[in-house]
């Protein structure tokens, strides 16, 4: 695989949705470039097009028109199972409602895309156990979701998002759901991934509190991107 | 994905048993009551089956079936014995008589009337006493539940003095004869002895029973006594065949184990369909995170079925397991005698699961293969 510039590269993106015989455009040709050792915010208001374009830019949607290369590879050109399978090498994923698997312990669910890639279930764990420690998990290793924290169990999130050192990380919304501690610390583990020169770490966020972490802010509305902000300053703690 | 698979299934207990004791209701209700339906139905030919040696058997050409009685004449025996093919023949009496135990104890029995010189048509095992004694005057041989019928909870025991249609006679042994269709005793004696107990008639003579001499096929030697002798000739098999068909034909009796058999099915696809559509239902945004991941709808579909499977199995056993310790326990049960769990049933049952399984991951796994991963995405 050739190496590129940049992690993903979105061109001309249109996506129209049939709307009971008529059709709706949600994305009016976007163009977007995630580079690596970065950590980018897509933000905007709800119902912009952002979850849809996060949704193209992943290969879980094929969009109307336009392309999308992921390390060099046309992802739009890809079909069914090897689409499938260049997410799950290449791609890591953190949702909003962190989706972990009831019945797995943390370091199961962690281990999820091993696993889905032919490694034995116990093998997979055993190497999720040392992502789960890099942050901060191992203790917790071998609980199951109903016994985490919402922040833990966004951490496990995290974890199975990185077990297999994808090359882009999207998160959707992944402090939406925690308190403004718990969410900072999510996302100084994000930084730290998106310090990685191999790494790209693309967010979609309403969260303002979280703008600070960014190395780039991706502003966007009404299906279209509308241009950069200035990543702000971090807040000064209350008690210095 | 297959352990992931098992520990999702696992996971959800309430589920999980809920599925594998509606499968393991189902197929418990359709083994036992398709069982119980065999039995009964080789009831209705059991006395055919009894008699081993006999290859055809000759009657009335009105005969419908093996309850259906109409002499022939005497001579029959003779006619069917001029016929080429034929080893042997002898008459079989079969009829019903009233017997009377020393208690005053009435009971209708059924009366076989055995020739006299060979006993063709005595039942396959004699539990006490002895075959010789039959050829004693006034001996009387009777089977095992019927000796519990007349007398319940005493033990076996021949020497006892019953009357026959007003005539006295010893019982000189027992025997464990196939139960018939109807649940009266069945008495053996022999065929000179069952004409003298019986009221006069002019014909007494129920059934020919024929042994086919070496190298005649029997279907051959069948045709070739209708044919010569005008009287009706079957194979045991036909003849069989024929007495189960007639009941099946002419009663209720298929119609209500159907009904009940099928509501097995019924119940057993519903419950099993409703609640591991409910299951996947319920793991749908699992279902929606492990395709955006990357696993593929071939996983997807694999892990499905395999819980399907596991369900199915497990559900299966349990049920069938039951469905064995049922018979198992009423082994000694006169009423249940002869019932029993067949591998026909067991394999039959096993299809019926199969299919109600194969209709319940259906709805399951389209639901998953039309699910749009995109769904993990929204909030």
């Amino acid at each position: 695989m050739a190496s590129a510039p940049f992690a993903m590269r979105a061109r001309g993106i249109v996506k129209d949705f049939d709307n009971g015989g008529t059709s709706a455009r949600v994305l009016h040709g976007v163009d977007l470039e995630i580079e690596p050792g970065r950590l980018t915010l897509l933000i905007g208001p709800s119902g912009c097009g952002k979850t849809t374009l996060l949704s193209i830019l992943t290969g879980i949607l094929t969009p109307s028109a336009g392309t999308v290369e992921v390390q060099g590879v046309c992802i739009t050109e890809l079909r069914g199972a090897r689409k499938a399978r260049f997410r799950r090498e290449h791609l890591g994923f953190i949702f909003q409602q962190y989706n972990l698997l009831p019945a797995l312990t943390a370091a199961e669910n962690a281990a999820i895309p091993l696993v889905a890639d032919g490694m034995p279930l116990a093998e997979a764990a055993k190497r999720a156990r040392t992502t789960l420690a890099r942050i901060g998990m191992a203790d917790h290793a071998d609980k199951r979701p109903n016994q985490l924290s919402g922040g833990q169990m966004q951490r496990v999130a995290i974890a199975r998002a990185l077990v297999h050192a994808p090359s882009v990380i999207v998160c959707d919304e992944p402090t939406a759901a925690l308190d403004e501690q718990t969410g900072r610390t999510v996302m100084e583990i994000l930084r730290e991934i998106a310090s990685d020169p191999s790494s790209a770490v693309l967010v979609v966020t309403h969260d303002n509190r979280i703008y600070h972490f960014a190395d780039r802010i991706v502003t966007m509305n009404d299906g279209r991107i509308t241009g950069e902000l200035p990543p702000p300053r971090a807040p000064e703690p209350l008690h210095a | 994905m297959n352990l992931v698979a098992l520990k999702m299934l696992l996971g959800d207990r309430a589920k999980y048993l809920g599925l594998v004791f509606g499968i393991g209701f189902a197929t418990l209700l359709m083994s036992q009551q398709v069982s119980i339906f065999i039995g009964l139905m080789t009831r209705t030919a059991s006395q055919i089956m009894d008699v081993r040696e006999a290859d055809v058997w000759v009657m009335h050409p009105r005969v419908k079936y093996v309850d259906e009685l109409e002499a022939m004449p005497d001579v029959d025996l003779s006619r069917v014995r001029g016929v080429d093919g034929v080893a042997w023949a002898v008459p079989l009496y079969k009829g019903n008589a009233v017997i009377r135990s020393n208690e005053g104890l009435l009971q209708q029995v059924i009366l076989m009337g055995l020739d006299d010189g060979s006993l063709v048509g005595r039942p396959p095992k004699i539990l006490m006493g002895s075959l010789a004694d039959l050829k004693r005057p006034n001996a009387l041989m009777i089977d095992r539940a019927g000796h519990q019928f007349i007398w319940p909870g005493e033990p076996l025991s021949i020497g006892r003095v019953v009357e026959i249609n007003d005539r006295r006679v010893e019982i000189v042994a027992i025997a464990k004869a196939s139960p018939p269709f109807v649940t009266f005793p069945v008495v053996y004696t022999r065929y000179s002895e069952a004409l003298r107990f019986t009221p006069p008639q002019r014909n007494k003579l129920s059934f020919v029973i024929v042994k086919a001499a070496a190298g005649v096929e029997p279907k051959r030697l069948a045709a070739r006594i209708r044919e010569r002798t005008g009287l009706q000739a079957l194979t045991w098999q036909d003849f069989a065949w024929r007495s189960v068909r007639h009941y099946v034909e002419r009663t209720g009796i298929p119609v209500n184990f159907g009904i009940t058999v099928t509501l097995g099915f019924i119940v057993g696809a519903a419950v099993a369909a409703q609640t591991f559509y409910i299951f996947v239902l319920e793991n749908l945004r699992q279902f929606g995170a492990l395709k955006a991941i990357g696993v593929t709808d071939f996983q997807i579909l694999r892990m499905v079925i395999l819980q399907a499977l596991v369900v199915g199995v497990l559900g299966f056993a349990l049920g069938i397991g039951l469905c064995g310790v049922f018979f198992w326990l009423t082994r000694d049960v006169p009423a249940l005698d002869g019932f029993v769990l067949r591998w026909q049933v067991i394999a039959g049952t096993a299809v019926a699961v199969a299919i109600i399984m194969l209709l319940s991951s259906l709805a399951s796994i389209r639901k998953v293969f039309v699910l749009d991963p995109a769904v993990v995405f929204r909030g």
